[in-house]
């Protein structure tokens, strides 16, 4: 067991990968030298060289639509988008090309490809640098979308990512690259299966699903409640898509009461897809709607002000008084 | 390059030299010259650079050439016909362009990729792809229809450009092969492969196709890009996709540019043949711009007669590709009556084979397009063909229920 930053935890787990696959490499804007932008690729480039660590032109289309021709001879790509922001001139190959190819294919061609994309705000930055864009591609069949809450995952994640034959989006909450947590590297325990939901804090008077940024908001607004005497169910949702309805249902099967969290804008974004889903699956057991909390509809605020932007801890708890009145 | 036979058939003639004048005085550039070895009167000329290619292609090299795009002549008229009695949903027709099609092609080596755009059938014929397998897509059972894999002709791409970029990736994957090939001693190591990207002078304006260029230059990507200029992209003529000829673009790459007559089939060989090489031999891409005509509509679909004069088409005509090799292969005793007569029985045996296979095209069941979203189990898709199967079980009568069930839709 090892203390690490997220960022520094995907660092190893692409570094084991680089050393175990000599298939895999990494693509992307300023990932050789520079280490990228958050330096999450420090380092790899003088370890494996210039052909398993490349630097790009700028060319965001570019990046994934080659590492759609690389996965198709056999190389398992893992591209780096500079920002949320920036992905979109890459949309286009990733919904149309890469989210299909399987499919069209009927089956005969894999394109495994990873995309690691830093999202989400909170980190005072200029426009196209805090979004979060997931249900953009979560709407889109054959891509899977994971995003990493803690160094453990993270470590494990990008490199169980890389394994998996489908094209795998990693969504990395950009202002928790810091957060230290304990990476066990031997093996990765419950982790094992990155598209399961973890079950973080047990309770029994409402679940809190969140993901990525705003799980350690969904932790303490938990231990606030519990101040006052109420016991929150915390899951980290994890996976994206698909999304682990199996472990939310039993939570809410057994608290009534559910509250979904995340920085996106809460219209058309997964929290409405998970309330819809429970609603059907666990009616019966519902005790009060379930309550959305997200970000407004809204090009992502300006930094002075995105603090009013971002669920925090007085939003989720706002929520769940709302909850706990019904 | 060196310098190219002058045009027999373009000087003063070429419906385009106006655009080309065009684009002269707005560039300041002269337009390249076209490399040209079969002109329309069946004549072959010389080229200091291309003839040696030319030499190497044998009396049967020659009429395979011709079979070739006969056959897949033929094959489009049938296909044609096949849309218009409501077999195929659309078709995409190639004539006017066989010879770009099928001299580039036949220039490829088996270890080759491929990644067409949608109106390659020639090159497909060209790959050993059954023609049948391509009328799938066109059908309406399948969004590919055939294993890349086994012929190295990757499946067709609707969103204009898309693969060029898949083209070039592949070709950085070769030389990654390359390298470790050479790393682990070289045991059993495959010969040295290239990639072709095709794609449509209206496609050229596309972003993609800048950023394949871009990554295949630098890093020197085996890939030839060719660029089929039929001069529409549907009702838009080429000079609103560029002021200059496409293939002066390399240059500003840092990679060569050849504009080759996109329907001297011989020429065509060639050219691909040494842009091949090139590749192969780790030189890096090459751009061919093939100087050619879509004759015909764009797709089934479209009436040309509304944004071009037929003068146009009847101009181009006199260019066929087909007619040139004929008068080449009569005038030098390569072949004679009975070889156009067996071409042609070949044809109609291929058409008959194709109308046949077509209507025995088998409707997928739905529950295929289940099992390939995700190479992994995903239990979104599970859980909806669980409901799928509980749905459509409702329903009396087994096969006709699930239709009428995809139709509902969930
Ligand atoms: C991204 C995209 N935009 C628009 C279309 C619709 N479309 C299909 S074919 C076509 C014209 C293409 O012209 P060109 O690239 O010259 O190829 P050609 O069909 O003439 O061979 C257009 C606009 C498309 N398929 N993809």
């Amino acid at each position: 067991m090892t203390t690490m930053t997220i960022a520094k935890a995907i660092n190893e787990g692409l570094r084991a990968t680089l050393a175990a696959n000599p298939k895999s490499l990494l693509m992307g804007e300023d990932i050789g030298p520079l280490g990228g932008v958050y330096r999450v690729t420090d380092g790899l480039i003088g370890e494996f060289g210039p052909d398993r660590v490349v630097d790009t032109p700028l060319a965001e289309s570019g990046i994934i639509g080659t590492a759609i021709g690389l996965a198709l001879r056999g190389y398992s790509p893992v591209c780096e988008i500079q920002f949320d922001g920036f992905v979109f001139p890459g949309f286009n190959q990733i919904t149309t090309q890469l989210a299909k190819m399987h499919a069209r294919s009927h089956g005969n061609l894999t394109v495994p490809v990873v995309i690691r994309i830093p999202y989400g705000g909170g980190i005072g930055s200029v426009e196209h640098h805090s979004e979060s864009p997931e249900a953009l591609f979560a709407h889109t069949a054959g891509l899977r979308i994971i995003t990493p809450s803690n160094p453990h995952d993270a470590y494990w994640m990008i490199q169980q990512a890389v394994e998996c034959q489908d094209p795998v989006i990693i969504f990395e909450p950009k202002r928790r690259y810091w957060l230290k947590g304990d990476v066990d590297v031997q093996t990765p325990g419950p982790s094992e299966d990155p598209f399961k939901a973890h079950v973080l804090r047990e309770g029994t008077d409402a679940t809190v699903v969140a993901y990525g940024p705003l799980v350690p908001v969904a932790l303490a607004a938990a231990n606030a409640a519990a101040e006052d005497g109420r016991s929150v169910e915390v899951i980290d949702l994890r996976s994206i898509s698909p999304i682990d309805f199996d472990t939310v249902t039993a939570s809410v099967q057994k608290t009534g009461r559910l509250i979904v969290a995340h920085e996106a804008p809460t219209f058309g974004g997964i929290g409405g897809e998970i309330a819809a889903r429970i609603s059907e699956r666990a009616f019966h057991s519902l005790e009060a709607p379930v309550i959305r909390v997200g970000g407004f509809h809204m090009p992502y605020p300006v930094a002075k002000v995105e603090e009013d932007y971002l669920p925090d801890i007085d939003r989720i708890l706002e929520a769940l008084d709302r909850a706990l009145s019904y | 390059m060196g310098t190219h036979l002058p045009s027999t058939e373009f000087d003063g003639t070429a419906v385009d030299d106006q655009r080309e004048a065009d684009a002269e005085a707005v560039m300041g550039e002269p337009a390249a010259q076209m490399v040209q070895l079969l002109g329309p009167d069946g004549k072959l000329g010389t080229d200091p650079v291309f003839s040696a290619y030319a030499d190497k292609l044998t009396q049967e090299d020659l009429r395979g050439l011709y079979a070739d795009m006969a056959a897949i002549r033929r094959f489009d008229v049938e296909a044609t016909a096949l849309q218009r009695q409501g077999q195929l949903a659309l078709w995409v027709p190639l004539t006017g362009q066989e010879a770009a099609q099928i001299g580039s092609g036949r220039a490829s080596q088996p270890q080759d990729y491929i990644f067409p755009t949608y109106r390659e059938h020639g090159v497909a014929l060209t790959r050993n792809v059954d023609l049948a397998e391509l009328l799938r897509q066109f059908r309406g059972v399948s969004n590919g229809g055939w294993n890349p894999k086994d012929t190295n002709f990757h499946l067709y791409t609707l969103v204009l450009a898309a693969q060029t970029l898949h083209a070039v990736g592949y070709a950085m994957g070769i030389q990654r092969d390359q390298k470790l090939a050479a790393a682990s001693d070289a045991a059993g190591r495959q010969p040295d492969a290239a990639v072709i990207a095709y794609f449509g002078d209206g496609a050229s304006s596309e972003g993609d196709v800048h950023e394949s260029m871009v990554f295949a230059s630098s890093y020197k990507a085996p890939v030839v890009f060719f660029c089929q200029n039929n001069h529409w992209a549907i009702s838009v003529p080429t000079n609103v996709q560029t002021r200059v000829p496409l293939s002066n673009r390399a240059k500003g790459y840092g990679f060569p540019g050849i504009r080759v007559d996109g329907n001297d089939v011989i020429a065509v060989h060639a050219v691909t043949e040494w842009a091949l090489e090139h590749a192969r031999q780790g030189n890096g891409p090459v751009l061919i711009e093939a100087f050619t005509y879509r004759v015909g509509a764009h797709t089934t679909a479209d009436d040309p007669t509304k944004y071009r004069p037929s003068t146009e088409e009847d101009a181009w005509r006199a260019k066929d590709p087909l007619t040139r090799l004929e008068k080449y292969l009569r005038g030098q005793d390569l072949a004679d009556d009975d070889f156009f007569a067996k071409v042609k029985a070949d044809g109609d045996e291929l058409a008959a084979y194709v109308r046949r296979t077509a209507h025995d095209l088998e409707n997928p069941d739905i529950r295929q397009a289940f099992a390939n979203v995700y190479a992994q189990a995903h239990p979104l898709v599970a859980e909806e063909l669980a409901w799928f199967e509980e749905y459509s079980a409702g329903f009396a009568g087994g096969e006709e229920s699930a239709g009428q069930a995809a139709k509902a839709g969930h």
